[in-house]
């Protein structure tokens, strides 16, 4: 474990004397969770509280004949048995991303079921236990039908569908040409073509989706408690119920246990809120780990890409044709969206002149996908380092060398590229040198060329990878030119108190991000107090300022632009306080700590305690016109956003862009296709860290995850469209011993666009572990003549590769 | 299907309750017991969330039938603070090091890690791996978790000087 | 993920306990451990009308030496079977495996009979004492019958054990280093991607030497590769009399496929698990015969 070495992140940015930002300071939200004292949703309690159980369908796709809840109802103990048919006569389909408008996703199914563990009934009862019991004694009749589990069948099926009323399973299919493809490809000396494929897995949190609702009569609103992470959330569970906005309480102050975009459970949602104020009782739902894994609809990416690249002889890669083939399961949500985002940053840190992107999304009888970390990042990072190998291997180059010669150097920033990106900031030749330097990248290749001298299979990885931060919903319109949606904001208020404590009130939940931390840091820097006394508080839906959630690698920048400006407001009302009372123009003032004195006679001067005393007790001492009470309000928009695409869909999607080099060393069994991580270093660069802590667990917290998606985790279906990884027996996330040292180095390249230079953090690790693994598996296969360019790399597929010549 | 009387200790206290025979330990000791601080994670013995040390052993309470506990003393994350409910010696240094992320396993990694310490005031990497191994993080990569269980353990040993 | 109801018997002695499962009349089922049952209880794979619990039963719990046996009770704990000199000293293998059972909070509470009477065919110590030639004593109000492990196994989680049936104890033929110089070597290898997990294949050896070198007894089990844990017979013979060393063990590896007959799942194909079979099987064997070289 070697702590961070070099430059701590630390922004010395922007000219400042930084005192609590990039900081190690203690992590406040730790407190409540090392105590057993965090309130997950499941922690919630609400007098007669009833519980839901959902009965999962057998079948991928079937024709549900008759429901049969007799039975199940006159269970003693049971409240109510709901099937898809009575659910739908009561509510909208879910809103999905697309307009599609054929595809109707209820929260049960109707009439027919597209995946197998999808919900059909649900029952309340007194107890989970007894819930169980009904749902036993539901009676359902199937007319099992033929499945579409292959997403090439199902592209190019046209009986089998999914949703017949679309008339075919493709979702989306988009054509993007950004520059001169043909004519790169002719002028190039060279060429390749390679096909990759990332596996379907997620993120899993190790708390499942959950959530609680109580309808209250006398004021008509709709409390709603839920592990949720989404934008929108509550417009769309307004919209699926036909409910008033304004009807709808979500209490953000509940901890999300783990989440990385997955924590979206909008069908759940609805059937709980839809429960509790029929049966005028508290319903929670949540959902067991089986349930979960096959009916959450919590899947990710599944995904086919068909490469091509063209690229000159000295590894100069010119211009790249793309063809990515998603699975989005039976039912969208807003995953076809993880195709575009990866358009924000289509050529990694390369200087890849043009792109040609074919994006293909489709329906197949699979569990729906969701967003998940990265958006879509991680796949095409995985693909754009496979090239990058793949080049080298052609030309009988060093990878590095062939990285080194077509990463874009540090004095063109801000740099276009070809799809209207202004990549921020950046450096990546120092941030990789600094990754090979923490790796003792000679000692490494000198490490495995003696295992291979002694007829181990060692291989060395190599990955390069961007991170996009800040999110930005012009992805949308790249996919639908109706979609005008150009705000992508975060807001927050903060409060002085008359004793002169400050509360920051954030609109969302946060799920592990340290979001609280953050935010107080931010408010401590900027208005000179210790951030330990600052409060900071979850506002519930109805009391909160606009919010897009934590997505998008987003929170540091977007929160942290947001606490910035409510405390420049703060200030200025101290100062116009201030300016008044001494008699001094506000330029000769100056802010200290809280404390106003005048520049040229500190003596005269206004405490915080009389800035405050003004602000909520002396109306005749406040300046005039000016409101009463100590608070600000700020939101704030996506730097660089608001604009539509230009006339050749170039946009600037994301803002920022932090980067990451890995270095990860492996070995692997001949025998049993076994890979073992014995080391990793990255380096990593995300500017200015808020605090090192929270940064370096996100990043080796999701670089452990990128191990996961590498090497162990996949959702199995079989041919018949059987869900083969419902548990956590067959579905395999790392252990503390799948996972090796990590040494990590931080290195600041500030963003000029963000409050403190800060940029995003909580997907790096995981967009370019898998990347890394396959380039250390392939480089180990190597001496043999093989390549896998299928992830998982489970075992088996690599000792058949080595052992039987396939995969 | 009667329900059967139950007596046993948590974290120093006792607790009587009737209980169906096939109710779990770990939804006793949520849902009857109030102590929220266990967590449940997969309900089929694989990711630790939900461990406590029974009779002084780590165990999985998903595992065990709440009657199976009569007669027997447990200690859950609640039962690792101090009296007054402030973080214990083990559970501030994981804050101190940010063992942890999101929360949701945390529990169930003190749980493990001060069945490590109690023998052990000096764990190798190895010890630690092995005494946490059955306990899946998905926020942190563990790398912070073991660094704060060797922050407890060195705290520990400076303690015992 | 919550169990169906069932009535809960806690038996105080052996004779409750078989009591209980002959009133249960085939619908009752124990709980020692509970480590694999519990997750079946919630999955409702389990929907038993009775569980017995032994738990309790003195009877049941601990390791002995009696007249060249090493006799484990039935509900030892995996943990205290692994901590015990006896067990590391005198049955080595059985340690071995034990030590890639499962994590710490498991084998705290894993007994070593639930292992053998739950019988999944990766699991760890089905496949030791299988190799260990052990023997199991069954009990019903009937009385008291006892059962090579060689028979035991029926398939995945069947056993010759019957429903009225308790696993009192497991018999371990102890085989020391004998005074002539003779010396035992074991080995465990087994492949799982993850830590902990349960093996995707398995091998167990267990070789004995005498004073020169030579072979007097070979064991090899391979486990994963059937629907039971499989001893290899023929090439336990072809090793028994020979010098074992690499290209010997190499030469009666192909032995092993007729022997075996494994399945495809989405951990695995059954082309892997015969490949690997062999690999870990050579490896096991190598080493058993390394540590017991004189």
């Amino acid at each position: 474990m070697t702590a961070a070495t070099g430059d701590a992140g630390n922004a010395g940015a922007m000219g400042r004397n930084l005192h609590y930002v990039a900081q190690k300071r203690r992590v406040r939200e730790d407190r409540r969770f090392v105590t057993g004292t965090g309130k997950f949703v499941q922690d919630v309690t609400l007098p007669d509280t009833r519980h839901a159980a959902v009965l999962p369908s057998p079948y991928p796709r079937a024709r549900i004949l008759s429901v049969d809840t007799a039975a199940a109802e006159a269970l003693d103990g049971v409240h109510m048995v709901l099937t898809g048919q009575q659910m739908a006569a009561d509510c909208n389909p879910i809103r999905l991303g697309l307009k599609l408008p054929e595809v109707k996703w209820y929260p049960l199914a109707v009439d027919m079921t597209r995946y197998a563990g999808e919900w059909v009934a649900i029952v309340v009862a007194d107890t989970a236990y007894i819930a169980e019991d009904a749902l036993a004694l539901i009676q359902v009749e199937y007319e099992p039908l033929a499945p579409v589990i292959d997403p090439e069948q199902a592209f190019a099926e046209t009986d089998l569908l999914v949703h017949p009323g679309h008339g075919s399973n493709v979702l989306y299919h988009g054509h993007f040409l950004w520059g001169d493809v043909d004519g790169d490809f002719a002028a190039a000396d060279d060429s390749l073509s390679f096909r990759a494929r990332w596996g379907r897995s997620s993120t899993v949190p190790i708390e499942t989706f959950g959530a609680l609702a109580r309808w209250d009569a006398g004021t008509e609103i709709l409390d709603i408690w839920a592990s949720i992470q989404m934008p929108n959330f509550v417009e769309l569970l307004a919209s699926t119920l036909g409910y008033p906005l304004n009807n709808i309480r979500l209490h953000q102050d509940v901890d999300v246990g783990g989440s990385y975009g997955v924590k979206r459970g909008i069908k759940q949602s609805v059937l709980v809120a839809y429960l509790a104020r029929k049966l005028r009782m508290p319903v929670r739902l949540i959902e067991d780990r089986l349930v979960n894994m096959a009916g959450g609809d919590a899947h990710g990416p599944d995904r086919i890409f068909d490469t091509d690249v063209a690229f000159t002889n000295d590894g100069i890669i010119k211009s790249l044709k793309i063809r990515a083939l998603d699975d989005a399961g039976a039912y969208p949500g807003r995953a076809p969206f993880q195709l575009a985002k990866p358009i924000s940053a289509i050529v990694g840190p390369y200087t890849i002149n043009s792109v040609k992107y074919e994006a293909i999304s489709v329906a197949t009888n699979k569990t729906g996908q969701v967003p998940v970390r990265g958006f879509g990042q991680a796949p095409t990072n995985y693909m754009i380092e496979m090239a990058v190998d793949a080049v080298a291997r052609h030309l009988d180059l060093d990878r590095l060398e062939v990285r080194r010669r077509n990463l874009i150097p540090s004095d063109a920033f801000p740099y276009r590229i070809p799809s209207g990106s202004d990549y921020d900031s950046g450096d990546y030749h120092t941030v990789l040198q600094k990754g090979l330097d923490l790796a003792r990248y000679d000692e490494l290749l000198q490490r495995r060329d003696k295992a291979r001298a002694e007829g181990r299979l060692a291989g060395i990885g190599i990955a390069t990878c961007l991170e996009p931060g800040g999110g930005n919903n012009i992805f949308e319109y790249l996919m639908d030119p109706t979609a005008e949606i150009t705000t992508f904001m975060e807001a927050c208020e903060v409060k002085v108190d008359p004793q002169g404590r400050i509360t920051g009130m954030m609109g969302t939940t946060t799920s592990g991000q340290g979001h609280e931390t953050l935010f107080a840091t931010i408010l401590g820097e900027e208005l000179e107090f210790d951030p330990d006394e600052i409060r900071i508080v979850h506002a519930d839906s109805l009391s909160a300022l606009p919010t897009r959630s934590p997505v998008a690698s987003r929170m540091a920048i977007m929160l942290g632009g947001a606490a910035t400006g409510a405390a420049g407001k703060i200030k200025d009302r101290a100062m116009a306080i201030a300016a008044f009372n001494l008699d001094r123009p506000a330029a000769d003032l100056e802010y200290s700590g809280g404390t106003i004195s005048d520049r040229n006679d500190p003596s005269r001067k206004l405490t915080w305690a009389e800035i405050c005393f003004i602000a909520y007790r002396a109306y005749h001492k406040l300046p005039p016109g000016m409101e009463p009470g100590f608070h600000a309000q700020f939101v704030f928009q996506v730097p660089g956003g608001g604009q539509l695409p230009d006339a050749r869909n170039r946009v600037q999607i994301y803002p920022c862009f932090s980067f990451q080099a890995h270095i990860p060393y492996v070995e692997i069994d001949p025998g049993t296709g076994k890979v073992s991580v014995l080391d990793y270093a990255i380096a990593h660069d995300c500017g200015t860290v808020i605090n090192p802590d929270i940064v370096r667990g996100m990043v080796i917290g999701g670089l452990a995850h990128g191990i996961g998606a590498a090497l162990y985790e996949k959702f199995a279906y079989d041919g018949e469209g059987q869900f083969l990884s419902a548990s956590f027996a067959d579905y395999l996330m790392p252990s503390v011993h799948e996972i090796p040292d990590v040494k990590d180095v931080e290195h600041c390249t500030p963003s000029p666009l963000t409050s403190h230079g800060q940029k995003g953090s909580g997907e790096g690790g995981y967009l370019g572990a898998p990347a890394a693994i396959a380039s250390a598996v392939n480089d180990a296969l190597h001496p043999l003549g093989l390549t896998i360019l299928e992830l998982p790399m489970r075992m088996h597929k690599i000792e058949a590769l080595i052992n039987d010549g396939s995969g | 299907m009667s329900q059967r009387e139950i007596n046993l200790s948590i974290n120093g206290k006792t607790y009587a309750a009737a209980v169906e025979p096939r109710l779990s330990l770990l939804d006793f000791l949520r849902d009857h017991a109030g102590l929220t601080g266990t967590h449940v994670g997969c309900e089929h013995g694989v990711c630790g969330a939900c461990s406590i040390l029974f009779d002084g052993v780590p165990i999985r309470s998903c595992l065990m039938l709440a009657v199976q506990a009569d007669g027997h003393a447990i200690t859950t994350v609640e039962g690792l603070c101090n009296e007054d409910g402030a973080p214990g010696p083990l559970q501030d240094a994981f804050q101190e090091a940010h063992g942890l992320q999101c929360g949701y396993c945390t529990p169930g990694m003190l749980i493990s890690a001060q069945a490590l310490l109690a023998g052990n005031s000096d764990p190798s990497i190895a010890e630690i791996k092995d005494a946490i191994g059955g306990n899946l993080c998905r926020c942190t990569g563990y790398v912070q978790i073991i660094e704060a269980i060797q922050l407890a353990a060195s705290r520990l040993r400076e303690a015992g000087q | 993920m919550k169990a169906a109801k069932f009535d809960y018997v806690l038996a105080e002695s052996i004779e409750q306990a078989v009591a209980a499962l002959a009133a249960g009349n085939g619908d009752a089922i124990i709980i020692a451990g509970g480590q694999s049952l519990m997750p079946m209880l919630a999955m409702r794979l389990a929907t038993p009308a009775t569980v017995v619990d032994i738990n309790n039963i003195a009877q049941l719990s601990g390791i002995e030496a009696i007249g060249g046996e090493v006799v484990i009770k039935a509900c030892t704990r995996q943990a205290t079977a692994l901590a015990s000199p006896l067990v590391q000293m005198r049955l080595p293998l059985l340690a071995k495996a034990i030590s890639h059972v499962g994590h710490q909070q498991t084998r705290n509470r894993g007994t070593v009979g639930g292992s053998l009477s739950h019988a999944d065919p990766a699991s760890e110590i089905p496949l030791a004492a299988l190799a260990m030639d052990a023997r199991v004593s069954l009990r019903s109000v009937a009385g008291t019958r006892e059962v090579a492990l060689a028979d035991f196994f029926l398939g995945p989680m069947m056993t010759a054990r019957a429903d009225n049936e308790i696993l009192l104890k497991v018999h371990f033929p102890e085989e020391p280093d004998g005074p002539d110089g003779s010396r035992m070597g074991t080995a465990f290898h087994e492949v799982s991607e993850r830590h902990g997990d349960f093996a995707v294949v398995a091998a167990a050896a267990q070789i004995q030497l005498d004073a020169n070198g030579r072979c007097i007894k070979a064991a090899l089990a391979l486990g994963g590769v059937n629907g039971v844990p499989r001893r290899i017979p023929a090439l336990e013979a072809r090793l028994r009399g020979t010098r074992i060393d690499p290209d010997a063990v190499r030469a009666v590896l192909p032995e092993i496929a007729d022997a075996i007959t494994p399945g495809d799942d989405q951990h695995a194909s059954a082309a892997y698990r015969r490949r690997v079979a062999g690999v870990l099987a050579e490896r096991a064997l190598l080493e058993a015969v390394a540590e017991a070289a004189p």
